[in-house]
Formats: C-alpha cells, sequence, structure tokens
C-alpha cells in the first residue's frame, strides 16, 4: 500500500510540476498587463522538444549524453524523500533532509560539468556561476534546515512533515529557505528563466547544448526540483495531516490541499520576480549572506526555545 | 630471545590493526601504479632506490602505528618523516623539489619537537616509555601540565595532519613527490598524526577539559575552509589535491573534536557516533585521495604537465583515468552514493544530534560547525566541477595534450581497483559503521548497547524520532530511474534523429584552431575564469592582485598585452616570513659572537670556566 502511494505522489508530482511553472508564468504575465501564453505551455513545449531531433556537439564527450539522465533521476530519486499526502508516505528508511540536499547536488555537479564539456564559452560560464552560486547557496539551506529539524527533534522528512509545534525560528528559517528557493529554482533577483541573454544566464547557459529530448528531459527535473523546493517550505509552514482513514475523499481533500498549499507559494514567487529587478553576480552574495544571517538567527531564536 | 622481546614493542591493538589496514590498501595500489609509472620516467637505478626508499616508508608507518612504547613511537615517527623527505627530494635535479623538501623537513621537525616534548613530559610521571604504564600514570599529573601537553601533541601532530595554520609544507611537499608517494604520503601519512592524537589524547591522555574539543572543532572548521579556497584557486592539479588534504583532514578532525566534546558532556552514544564518522572519513579520504593522485599521476605521466589550463579533452584520449578521477571527484565531493557523502553525512549527523543534545551557546556552536562543513562541501564540488571540467572535458589546450594517450596496464589496474573501494565503501556502509562502532568503543572505552543498523542496508543515527540512512537503496532508485527514463526516451518514444555538429561560438569559428601552439581553444572557458566569482567573492581573504602590461608601438595600437593575476599567500606573508625574519635577524646579532680570532675563544673557554668555578662554590 504504502509503496503504491509513493509511487502515485511521485508520479503527480512529475506530472504536476510544469503545470505550477505555467501558472507562475501566468501570474507575472497578468501582473506585467500582458495577456500571456496559457498555464499549459511548458506540456506544449515537453510535447514539442519530444518529436524534435537533436543536435550534438562535436566536440562533447558521453558526460554529455548521460547527464540529462542523471539530472532527473536525481530530482525524482529526491522526490521520493519528501511526504506530501501524508507523513508516512515518503521512502524515510533512503534518508533524509540532508540526503536530499546532498541528491541535488548530485544533478548539479554533473549538469556542470556537461556545461564546461562542449567548449563553449557561454555554458563554461553558466557551470562556473552556477557551482558559485549553489557553494553559497549550501551552508544557508542546511542551515536552515537544521533549525526546522532541531524544533522536530528529527532531521527525517516524514517527522518534519508531521510535527504541529510552530515556532518563530521555523518561520524565520522558512523566510531564508524561499531566498535559497528563489536561488535554487533560478529565478530574479538571482538568474532568469525568460532570456538568453548572456549577461543574466546561469541555469540556462549551461543548457544552451542542448536540444530535443536531452532538453525536455533537463527542463523537467527543473520543473520537478521547483516543486521540490515548494514542497519543503510548505511542508515545514503547513504540516501534513495525519488522515484518520483512507476514503476517496480525504484522498481529494489532501490533494487540493497540497496543490494549494504550492499555488499560494508558487504566487509569492511570482510577486517577488515582478517586483525586483534582477542583481549584478556579485550582488548576489550579499543575498545570500543576508539568508544566512537570517538562518543564523532562526538558530539563534531557536536556542531561547522559540 | 631478543627478536621475540623487540617484537613485544608491537603488539596490535584494535586501534593499530586499523591503521595497519588503512596503510596497506592504500600501499598496495600506489606500488602496483608505480611499476608503470616510473618506468622509462627515471633510470634502473633510481627506479630502485624508489623502491627500496617506498618499502621503508611503508614499514616506518607501519612501525609507527604498531609500537607500544612512546621511544620507539618517536623513533619510527622520525624514520618515517626523513625517508619521506628523501621520497620528497626524489626529482633532485629540480630546485623546487629541494626547495619543498627543505620546507618539509624544518615543519616536521618542529612537529616532532612538540611530540617528543609531550611524550617526555608523561615520561616524567610514568617513569616508561610503555603506553599502559604513561596511560596508569595519568592521574599523577596536574590539570595545568595537562593542558600543557594537550597543547604539544595539538601542534606536534598537526603539523603532520597539516591544520591551519601548520599547513603550509603540504601545498610544497605533495606535489613534489612521485605521484605514487603523494598518493601514499596524502592518503596515508598525514593520517598517522590522526593516529598519534587518538593514541595519545583520546586513550593514553583521556579527555580532561571542555575547550580541547572546542578547540579542535574551531581549527577543524578554519582548516576545511581555508584548505578548500585555496584549492579553488589553485591550478596545478597536484597542488590543488594537496589543499584539498588540509580540507579534509578538517572534516576528519570536525568529527574527533566533535567527540572530544561529547566525551566531556557526558553523551557517550553521540561520542561514538561523531568518532565513527571521523574514522570513516579517515579511510574514505585515504582512499579518494590516494585515487586522485594517482589519476593525477597518470596526467603526468600521458601530458608532462599537471598545469591543467593546459589540458583538456583527455577523457577521449584517456577514457580510464577519466572515469576514476571521476567517481574520485565525485567522493571527494561528497556526492551520494559513493563513500565520501556517507562520512560526511555522519558528521553532520553527529553535530545535528549534538546540536538536539546541548543547549545554549553550544547549539549555536555545532550549528556553525554543520554550516562550514556545508560550505566546504558546496566549494569543494565547484573545485572538482572546474578540476575534473577542465582537464578531462571539451578541448585540448596544448599539443602534449591533444597527443596523449592511456596508460599502462599497471597503472589502469591501480586506479580502478581504488575506484571501486570508493564505490564500496559507500554502499557498505552499515558493515563498515559496524566495525568502526566496535573500534570507537575500544578508544574510549565505552560500551553501548545501541548499534547504528537497522538492518544489512539501513544506518539508524537515532532511535527516538528514527533517522535512517541507506546508499544502496539510493543507488538502486537511482539506476531504476534512469533505466526506465532511457527506456521511455531512446526506445518507447519513435526514433529520433541525432545529429553532430559543432558548438554554438557566435559564428566566429575559424577564430579557434585546434591546438596551434601560440593560439590554444581561446571560446573554451579556462581554469581561471571558472574561479574568478571565487577568487572575488573570497578577496577579502585571498587578496587577489593583477598586473597589466601593455607594449605598444604606437599611441593607438597595442602589439602585445600581460595580464598577471596572483593571490596573496596570507599565511606565508603574514605568519611565517615574520617569523623568519626575526630568527634571520637573530641570527646575525649572534654571529658576531663568532669573531674566527683564536684569542677571543680562548677569552671565552677561560671565561666559562671562572664562571663554572664561582658557581659550584656558591651552591
Amino acid at each position: 500500500m504504502k509503496s503504491v502511494i509513493i509511487i502515485v505522489q511521485v508520479l503527480s508530482i512529475i506530472l504536476v510540476a510544469p503545470l505550477i511553472s505555467g501558472i507562475i508564468r501566468k501570474i507575472k504575465d497578468n501582473l506585467r498587463m500582458r495577456k500571456g501564453a496559457s498555464i499549459f505551455q511548458p506540456y506544449y513545449n515537453f510535447l514539442k522538444l519530444l518529436s524534435k531531433d537533436e543536435v550534438i556537439s562535436e566536440n562533447s564527450s558521453w558526460i554529455f549524453k548521460i547527464t540529462p539522465f542523471i539530472v532527473l533521476a536525481a530530482a525524482i530519486t529526491a522526490t521520493c524523500l519528501i511526504p506530501l499526502f501524508g507523513t508516512g508516505f515518503s521512502l524515510n528508511n533512503m534518508g533524509d533532509i540532508f540526503t536530499l540536499i546532498f541528491i541535488l547536488a548530485l544533478g548539479r555537479f554533473c549538469l556542470s560539468l556537461a556545461g564546461l564539456d562542449t567548449a563553449s564559452t557561454f555554458s563554461g560560464m553558466g557551470s562556473s556561476r552556477e557551482m558559485f552560486i549553489s557553494s553559497l547557496v549550501e551552508p544557508v539551506a542546511l542551515l536552515a534546515l537544521f533549525v526546522v529539524a532541531l524544533n522536530s527533534e528529527s532531521t527525517s522528512l516524514s517527522l518534519i512533515a508531521g510535527v504541529f509545534n510552530f515556532k518563530l525560528s521555523s518561520l524565520v528559517a522558512v523566510i531564508a529557505l524561499f531566498m535559497v528557493t528563489i536561488s535554487e529554482t533560478s529565478r530574479i533577483p538571482i538568474d532568469n528563466h525568460e532570456t538568453h541573454l548572456e549577461l543574466t544566464m546561469i541555469h540556462e547557459a549551461m543548457l544552451l547544448e542542448y536540444s530535443g529530448r536531452s532538453l525536455a528531459m533537463l527542463e523537467l527535473a527543473t520543473h520537478i526540483k521547483q516543486m521540490i523546493f515548494f514542497s519543503l517550505i510548505a511542508i515545514i509552514l503547513f504540516p501534513l495531516i495525519i488522515l484518520p482513514s483512507f476514503g476517496l475523499y480525504q484522498i481529494l481533500f489532501t490533494i487540493a490541499f497540497f496543490l494549494l498549499k504550492i499555488l499560494i507559494i508558487g504566487t509569492l514567487i511570482a510577486l517577488v520576480e515582478i517586483s525586483i529587478a534582477k542583481m549584478r553576480l556579485f550582488r548576489v552574495v550579499d543575498f545570500l549572506g543576508f539568508a544566512f544571517v537570517l538562518s543564523l538567527t532562526a538558530l539563534i531564536i531557536q536556542t531561547w526555545g522559540m | 630471545m631478543s627478536a621475540l622481546c623487540f617484537a613485544s614493542f608491537f603488539p596490535c591493538d584494535p586501534l593499530s590493526l586499523f591503521f595497519v589496514f588503512v596503510i596497506l590498501i592504500i600501499s598496495f595500489p600506489s606500488l602496483v601504479f608505480s611499476i608503470g609509472y616510473l618506468k622509462n620516467e627515471y633510470s634502473s637505478r633510481k627506479i630502485a632506490l624508489s623502491w627500496i626508499l617506498s618499502l621503508g616508508f611503508i614499514f616506518s608507518m607501519l612501525g609507527v602505528v604498531t609500537t607500544n612504547n612512546g621511544f620507539f613511537f618517536l623513533i619510527m615517527w622520525e624514520l618515517m618523516s626523513l625517508i619521506s623527505y628523501f621520497l620528497v627530494v626524489f626529482d633532485s635535479k629540480k630546485s623546487k623539489s629541494i626547495q619543498a623538501g627543505t620546507i618539509y623537513i624544518i615543519m616536521t621537525h618542529i612537529g616532532t619537537t612538540f611530540i617528543t616534548a609531550a611524550i617526555l613530559m608523561l615520561f616524567n610521571y610514568s617513569k616508561s616509555f610503555d603506553f599502559i604504564a604513561m596511560k596508569n600514570a595519568v592521574e599523577l599529573i596536574p590539570s595545568g601540565t595537562k593542558n600543557l601537553i594537550f597543547l604539544f601533541l595539538l601542534i606536534g601532530f598537526g603539523t603532520k595532519a597539516g591544520i591551519v595554520p601548520l599547513h603550509i609544507w603540504l601545498p610544497y611537499a605533495h606535489p613534489q613527490a612521485p605521484s605514487h608517494i603523494s598518493s601514499i604520503m596524502s592518503g596515508v601519512m598525514i593520517k598517522t598524526a590522526i593516529y598519534g592524537l587518538l593514541r595519545f589524547v583520546f586513550i593514553i591522555l583521556g579527555i580532561h577539559n571542555l575547550w580541547w574539543g572546542v578547540l579542535v572543532v574551531i581549527l577543524a572548521a578554519i582548516s576545511c575552509l581555508v584548505g578548500v579556497i585555496y584549492a579553488l584557486i589553485e591550478h596545478d592539479m597536484k597542488k590543488l589535491l594537496a589543499y584539498h588534504s588540509v580540507e579534509n583532514i578538517g572534516i576528519i578532525l570536525l568529527g574527533i573534536g566533535a567527540s572530544m566534546i561529547f566525551l566531556k558532556m557526558d553523551i557517550p552514544s553521540l561520542a561514538i557516533l561523531s568518532l565513527i564518522a571521523g574514522l570513516y572519513h579517515l579511510i574514505n579520504h585515504a582512499i579518494f585521495k590516494g585515487l586522485l593522485f594517482l589519476c593525477a599521476g597518470s596526467i603526468y605521466k600521458a601530458t608532462e604537465s599537471l598545469d591543467i589550463e593546459k589540458l583538456g579533452g583527455l577523457i577521449k584520449k584517456m577514457p580510464y583515468t577519466a572515469a576514476c578521477f571521476l567517481i574520485g571527484s565525485m567522493a571527494i565531493s561528497a556526492l551520494p552514493p559513493l563513500n565520501g557523502f556517507v562520512s560526511e553525512w555522519l558528521t553532520l549527523q553527529a553535530l545535528f544530534l549534538g546540536a538536539l543534545n546541548s543547549s545554549g551557546f553550544f547549539r549555536i556552536f555545532l550549528g556553525i560547525a554543520a554550516a562550514s562543513l556545508a560550505l566546504t562541501g558546496g566549494l569543494a564540488a565547484a573545485c572538482f566541477v572546474k578540476a575534473f571540467g577542465i582537464t578531462f572535458l571539451s578541448l585540448s589546450r596544448s599539443k602534449k595534450a591533444e597527443e596523449a594517450v592511456e596508460v599502462p596496464f599497471s597503472m589502469k589496474f591501480s586506479m580502478v581497483f581504488l575506484s571501486l573501494l570508493a564505490v564500496l565503501f559507500g554502499l557498505l556502509a552499515v558493515p563498515i559503521v559496524k566495525y568502526l562502532s566496535h573500534l570507537s568503543q575500544y578508544i574510549t572505552n565505552i560500551h553501548l548497547n545501541t548499534s547504528f543498523a537497522l538492518n544489512n542496508f539501513t544506518l539508524i543515527t537515532q532511535s527516538k524520532n528514527p533517522i535512517y540512512l541507506s546508499t544502496p537503496l539510493i543507488l538502486i532508485l537511482f539506476l531504476l530511474i534512469i533505466a526506465t527514463a532511457y527506456f521511455i526516451i531512446r526506445r518507447a518514444l519513435p526514433f529520433q534523429k541525432v545529429l553532430i555538429n559543432k558548438t554554438w561560438d557566435c559564428g566566429y569559428y575559424n577564430l579557434t584552431p585546434r591546438c596551434e601552439p601560440r593560439f590554444p581553444n581561446r571560446g573554451e572557458y579556462t581554469a581561471t575564469g571558472f574561479s574568478k566569482p571565487f577568487r572575488l567573492a573570497f578577496s577579502f581573504f585571498l587578496l587577489p592582485q593583477t598586473k597589466t602590461e601593455k607594449i605598444k608601438d604606437s599611441f593607438y595600437h597595442t602589439t602585445s598585452f600581460k595580464h598577471e593575476i596572483s593571490t596573496t599567500p596570507f599565511f606565508n606573508k603574514y605568519i611565517y616570513s615574520p617569523i623568519l625574519y626575526l630568527i634571520m635577524k637573530t641570527a646575525k646579532v649572534t654571529r658576531k659572537l663568532q669573531s674566527g680570532s683564536i684569542n677571543v675563544y680562548i677569552a671565552y673557554i677561560f671565561a666559562t670556566i671562572l664562571l663554572l668555578i664561582i658557581f659550584m662554590e656558591k651552591f
């Protein structure tokens, strides 16, 4: 029963993930007084890319070819760790919240290597910047999750998700985590999804040489990764309800509740994106430095017992 | 009979056996590697010398970790230092080797001095060099002296281990030795210092103050960060790896220092867990650092260069070396499911559970230690993306790299052997943790009922509110998803063409002729470019300097342009240079005593005799 639920849960995340990106984009466009593309546009893109031929650089090696699979597999493996519809429904035997960070790092490591593999200046630049930003994100993310885990007395995600003793320190940590999410999902002010302008590219620059099905997989992985971070915030802010029984209504209710949480976070991200200008690369250090100070503050507040 | 008597100085307790295992498991592939590595590189006499020295080096390390006598320990320690000195200056024709050797032998002797002083202080109370006698006499030592002995041991062994700021010999000495020796030095020799700390501080001296552990953790965290930041801006492959040794020794000591804190706080299960994490990382670091140094040796053998800016594109020419280096890089970057990940995870767990079970200052302290470990991990991953990406991927940047060929079988065998170990030590986490748990209980003299294993595949670090980790499960799931994705994308969906074409270069394809010596592939990203954001972000510490030279033939036209970037070696400039200056200055003053005239020396002798007579009369 449990494994079936986990599989259903992971599949539904994979299916829903592009939709969230589409909705965020739609919100952004509408707020800018544009009509915007349909919220299903990421699906159309995915299907379009599946039917395209692929072009691979003559300079590239097997690293370039296997990277899309590894990045996608890392994102999906990390998804298995997160309980979404109920506290027990994750592979908590596999690892904890630190494991999740390390698994995502695996995908990033390979993607950065693929960026260097094609001998292109743009993607090399993207790799360098991505590793730079992610290495600064790592302590922030870890310390914020450290505080949240202290509140729930365990780093296991199913326990973090089930604890409803909301504390001030968790809230401060979640703000830091929100800043981490902005950076990890390559949103403004750190990065910009929407352009291919070399000055602003970080994540997109690494994908520049990819096309066809490989690109489709990498984009899907990006959507899934975004869902992972949103879900992390969601389960910390709104802990899961332990279901008394498995009725159809209960399941529908939890799914609806989950989608609502994700939508709230998505809307917040969209609002941040349209109200801030993109930062220069070296201002990102200040942004993440601030996030680190926030996590540290959360830790200090936590030691006071709040 | 005398042989038996001698053998009684080298009994093996579990701690010794563990280190014997670590030494042998790295030395074996390194020696096999040297068969191919030394061939055609040196004359046959030099090869014979290398074998004698290498074997002597390994035996002296075995002696260090097996003896039960402080006196023999010092002799073996000195023997190990001297033989390794001869191995550092093995390429004695290079002036760099001589300089590196000199720095090494001076630093290592400063360390030995402190260790000798500490052992003599212990001897003063025990009246015997035997470890057990020393341990029994510890109660007699007043607490101030204990602190002093601990500090002496920390400085002494810290010099050998390369903790900041005593690390300066490492990036000089390790790169200069032949690669198989670098692999043993970095993989094993610096670990004998950890052995010394465990033997003398944990077993003999015992943990007497809380600040001992705090000091070790602080030094460890600083070592991690300093090591990895220097490694990021370093473009010499072996120097880069040497700086990573400083970082990894930091991670090991983070576990061991945390264990000291928890022992003093009387939380035995966490003390054991932290010690397991430290020892696990110790053996993991031996494996992947040994592997990476061997790969660096292969690169040197194939291209005669270790400057990564001159390499590139080696993955197509040296597929085995590339795959092994990739595994080593992933292991050192703590990526699941390889071995480095398990030990860093355990260290994080130890710090987290420590924070959970303490309060106030210590909670914040351990949290910051965990954050610095995370930053180290992130930066290490960035550094190895650079090291692997620039060396093995994209296009060759020099003619030598273009013409590289794969190394012979003996070298490939050693690299593959260590790569397999890196994978196995990640997957077999449970049996290894069980074994290390017994070992840690022996070291700390604590008996625990909790084992850190749920079943044969899953680790558990806390039983109330359980926390699990299962690396085999991660690997299985990962491979399953890759297989499914591959099946769907490449098999189930209708076939799509995959075309091979040029990389997008804004249309300027002919600007980058391949492998012209003066014009390497200019479009590629370089190591300097890759590390630039880090250089700027950490400029407060690295203090980078740029120097630009332009040669103009007229006001408007520049014929050549030279741009140099360098960073200030902080510790050399602000700590070691002033000390060196002071020593030289005192030496100059004392030289005036030595006038060279025989009359003056006779006067000295006369004055000395006079003083002695007065001294004897008075007392």
